[in-house]
C-alpha cells in the first residue's frame, strides 16, 4: 500500500469537480421542494442539460453558450413538468418519473451525431499569484468558474430562503398553499418559478458532466446522478448548507475510494464502493437528528393545488 | 365494397397460411447499456445489424436497451418471448439467472446468454469471446509504453471474464517489463461515464501512465486526452469498440468485440434446422476478437511484435496462458509449457503471481 501516492491537493480538487453536478441538481431540487412541489424528473432534466449543453458548446464553440443552453433546456423540461402538474393537475410522482424517461429518450435522440466528439471545455480560472500558492492555489483558487458559481448559488439560495421576502413567500407556499393563497399570493406563479429554477440548476449540473467532468457526450451518462441529488435533498433536511455537505461528502468519498483502491489500500473493495452512500446518509441523518426536530419536509410537499379549492 | 373484399381476402389468406410457414424469424436482443455507449452494447448492436443484412426479409430483429441486471431483466426477456421472439440474445453477464428462469417458461424459444456459464435448460446456450487474447496483445504494448511502470486497469465486476483480462494483460506486460505494477480499480458498474472518468483521473493523479478499461464508455479515454492536453503522457486502449475518435493518442490500440460471425451463424442454424445447444467460446481465430489499428504512437518494433502475437494466436500456435505461471500466493498453477484448459479459465478467481491486492468476492 502506498498512501503517499495520494496527493491531498489533487484529491480535494477532484472531489469538488465530482461533487458539483449533484450539488447543482440537489440545490435546484431543494428550492422546488421548498415551494411544495416534488419533481422526480431531476435525472431527465440533468441529461437534457448534458446533451443540450454539449451540442451548443460544439456548434457554438463556447462552453459558456453550452452552459446557458443547458440551463434553458433544463428549465424548459421543468416548465413542461410544471404545466402538467400545476395547471393540468397531473400526479407529480408519475409526471416526474415520466419526465426522467422522456429526458433519457429525447437526449439519446438529440445526441445521435455527437457521440465520440470533443467540445471546448472550461479552463480553470487563473487568479495570478493566488493560483500559484502551494495547496491553496489548487484547492481554493484553481477551479473552473462553474465550481465557484455552484458555491455562490448555495450561499444565494440560503440567503434567499432565510432573509428575503420572496424567499419567505416561497416557503409559505410550500408549507401551506391554502394560507398563502388566502393571503393573496399567486401560488401557481411562485411554484412555476421555483420549478424553472430547479430545472435550470439540474441542466447546469448535467452540462457540467458532459462539458467538464467527463467531458464528452455519451447516452445515459448521468447514470443515476439525479436520483442521488434527490436523496441528498431529503437527507439534508431541505437546507442549503447541508445539501453542500451532502454533495461534497458523496463526491468526496467516491473520489477517495477510487484513490484508495489505486493506492492499494487493504480495505475490502465492497466496503469502499458502498462507502459514499453509507457515509453520506449516516452523516446527514446524524446532523439532522442532533438538531432535535423531525419533520423538516415542507408540509404541502407534493400536494396538488388549485385556486378554486 | 372494395374494402370488404380485401378484408375477406386477408382473412382467407390468414386462415390458409399454416402457422409454421414464411413468418420472418424474430430475433431479440437485450442490451445492458445504451447503443450509443460507443463500446460493448454498440458492438452487440452492430452484430444485430449484421444479422439483418445477412438475412434480409427472413429475419425481424427487436431489441431493448439499458436493461438493468436483476429483476427488470427477467421482465424484459419474458416480454420479448411473449412478443414472439424465436431466439433471444441476452448480452450481459448479469442476465444469467434471469435468462435461465425465463427459458424454463418458454421451452420453444432459444436463449443465448453472453459471457455466462449456466445452461440449466436445453434451450439455453452460452457464448463468450476470448477477450484475454486481446488483453495479451495490449498488455504487451502497455508494458513497452509505460515509463512510470504503473499500468491501470479499470475493472467492472470481479467475474472470471474480467479476472482473465487482468491476468493476461499483466503476464504479457511483465514479460517485457518485469518492474511493471498492475493498479486495479473496481468500479462496480459496466457503464457510468462519470465514475469511469473519476477512476481514470485517480490513476493519472497517482502516476499511472497506461490505462486499460473493462467498462463500456469512452470516458476514461476522454480523461486521458484531457491529461495529455495538460502536459501528461497517458495511453489508453479502446475497449469492446474501436474508440478511434481518441486515436492516435491517447488510444494507441483497441480490442474490438465482433459478434457478427456468431450471431449470423446461430440465426442461420436456427433457420436451417441445425441449431443445437452450445457453449461457444470464440476468439481471434473465429474473428470474434479483433485488435484495432495500432497507432504510430507505438514504436514500430513493438507494433510488429504485437501483430506477430495476433498472428500466432489466430493460427492457434500461441495461448496467452502458457506456463510456467504461478498463482498470486506463489503456488504453481501451470507447469512449463502447459496450457490452461477452458474449464480453469471460465472459473478463474485468482490473480497470477506479481499482482498485488485482493479480488473482492
Amino acid at each position: 500500500m502506498d498512501l503517499g501516492a495520494i496527493s491531498p491537493t489533487l484529491l480535494i480538487a477532484s472531489l469538488m469537480v465530482a461533487a458539483t453536478p449533484i450539488l447543482l441538481a440537489a440545490l435546484g431540487e431543494m428550492m422546488v421542494e421548498k415551494a411544495g412541489v416534488l419533481n422526480l424528473g431531476v435525472e431527465g432534466m440533468m441529461i437534457m442539460g448534458a446533451v443540450a449543453g454539449f451540442i451548443a458548446a460544439v456548434e457554438g464553440g463556447s462552453p459558456w453558450l453550452g452552459f446557458f443552453t443547458a440551463a434553458m433546456a433544463g428549465a424548459g423540461m421543468a416548465l413542461l413538468f410544471g404545466f402538467l402538474t400545476q395547471v393540468l393537475l397531473s400526479n407529480q410522482v408519475a409526471t416526474g418519473l415520466a419526465l426522467t424517461l422522456f429526458g433519457l429518450g429525447l437526449s439519446a435522440l438529440l445526441g445521435q451525431g455527437y457521440v465520440g466528439i470533443k467540445a471546448e471545455s472550461l479552463g480553470r480560472v487563473d487568479l495570478g499569484w493566488l493560483s500559484d500558492l502551494p495547496f491553496f492555489g489548487r484547492v481554493v483558487f484553481g477551479h473552473d468558474p462553474i465550481v465557484y458559481l455552484s458555491l455562490v448559488l448555495v450561499a444565494a439560495v440560503w440567503a434567499f430562503l432565510r432573509f428575503s421576502r420572496a424567499g419567505l413567500i416561497l416557503r409559505a407556499v410550500g408549507e401551506s398553499h391554502d394560507a398563502a393563497h388566502a393571503l393573496g399570493y399567486n401560488v401557481l406563479r411562485v411554484r412555476m418559478m421555483a420549478i424553472a429554477f430547479g430545472g435550470a440548476c439540474a441542466g447546469l449540473g448535467g452540462a457540467y458532466l458532459s462539458l467538464v467532468r467527463v467531458p464528452q457526450w455519451t447516452e445515459g451518462m448521468t447514470a443515476g446522478a439525479g436520483w442521488i441529488a434527490l436523496a441528498i435533498v431529503v437527507f439534508a433536511s431541505w437546507r442549503a448548507g447541508r445539501v453542500l455537505i451532502g454533495a461534497y461528502l458523496f463526491g468526496g468519498i467516491t473520489v477517495l475510494q477510487l484513490n484508495l483502491q489505486t493506492a492499494g489500500a487493504r480495505i475490502p473493495v465492497e466496503l469502499l464502493s458502498a462507502a459514499p452512500y453509507l457515509v453520506t446518509i449516516l452523516v446527514l441523518v446524524l446532523i439532522s437528528s442532533r438538531a432535535g426536530r423531525g419533520g423538516d419536509a415542507p408540509a404541502d410537499l407534493g400536494k396538488p393545488f388549485h385556486a378554486s379549492a | 365494397m372494395k374494402r370488404r373484399t380485401i378484408l375477406a381476402g386477408a382473412i382467407a389468406l390468414g386462415l390458409a397460411t399454416p402457422a409454421f410457414a414464411e413468418d420472418p424469424l424474430k430475433v431479440g436482443f437485450v442490451y445492458v447499456g445504451p447503443i450509443g455507449d460507443g463500446g460493448w452494447t454498440f458492438q452487440h448492436d452492430q452484430g444485430r445489424l449484421a444479422v439483418e443484412e445477412a438475412f434480409g426479409d427472413k429475419v425481424e430483429t427487436i431489441y431493448q436497451e439499458s436493461v438493468p441486471e436483476g429483476a427488470d431483466a427477467e421482465r424484459v426477456i419474458t416480454q420479448m418471448a411473449l412478443q414472439g421472439a424465436d431466439i433471444i440474445f441476452t448480452t450481459s453477464f448479469g442476465y444469467m439467472d434471469a435468462t435461465n428462469a425465463v427459458a424454463a417458461k418458454f421451452p420453444d424459444v432459444k436463449f443465448e446468454h453472453a459471457t455466462g456459464f449456466k445452461r440449466e435448460h436445453p434451450n439455453v446456450s452460452t457464448y463468450d469471446a476470448r477477450f484475454y487474447e486481446g488483453r495479451a496483445v495490449i498488455g504487451h504494448i502497455a508494458g513497452n509504453m509505460t515509463e512510470t511502470n504503473k499500468i491501470g486497469y479499470i475493472a467492472s465486476f470481479p467475474i472470471p471474464e474480467v479476472i482473465q483480462g487482468i491476468n493476461s494483460a499483466y503476464l504479457h506486460a511483465a514479460k517485457v517489463n518485469p518492474d511493471v505494477e498492475m493498479v486495479v480499480s473496481w468500479v462496480y458498474t459496466w457503464f457510468d461515464p462519470a465514475k469511469e472518468a473519476d477512476a481514470a483521473r485517480a490513476m493519472i493523479d497517482q502516476g499511472v501512465d497506461v490505462i486499460m478499461q473493462h467498462t463500456d464508455s469512452t470516458a476514461p479515454q476522454a480523461a486521458a486526452a484531457e491529461a495529455n492536453e495538460n502536459g501528461g503522457r497517458v495511453f489508453t486502449f479502446g475497449q469492446a469498440s474501436d474508440m478511434s475518435a481518441f486515436a492516435p493518442v491517447p488510444r494507441v490500440a483497441s480490442i474490438i468485440d465482433d459478434w457478427s460471425p456468431y450471431y449470423i451463424k446461430r440465426v442461420g442454424e436456427l433457420m436451417d434446422g441445425t441449431y443445437e445447444q452450445t457453449a461457444s467460446w470464440g476468439g481471434m481465430p473465429e474473428g470474434e476478437v479483433v485488435i484495432g489499428e495500432i497507432t504510430d504512437a507505438v514504436p514500430a518494433e513493438v507494433k510488429a511484435e504485437a501483430l506477430a502475437m495476433v498472428e500466432a494466436i489466430t493460427a492457434g500456435e500461441y495461448h496467452p496462458f502458457t506456463g510456467p505461471i504461478n498463482k498470486q500466493d506463489g503456488t504453481a498453477w501451470l507447469a512449463d509449457g502447459e496450457v490452461a484448459d477452458d474449464g480453469a479459465l471460465a472459473t478463474m478467481d485468482f490473480y497470477v503471481e506479481g499482482i498485488s491486492g485482493d479480488i473482492p468476492n
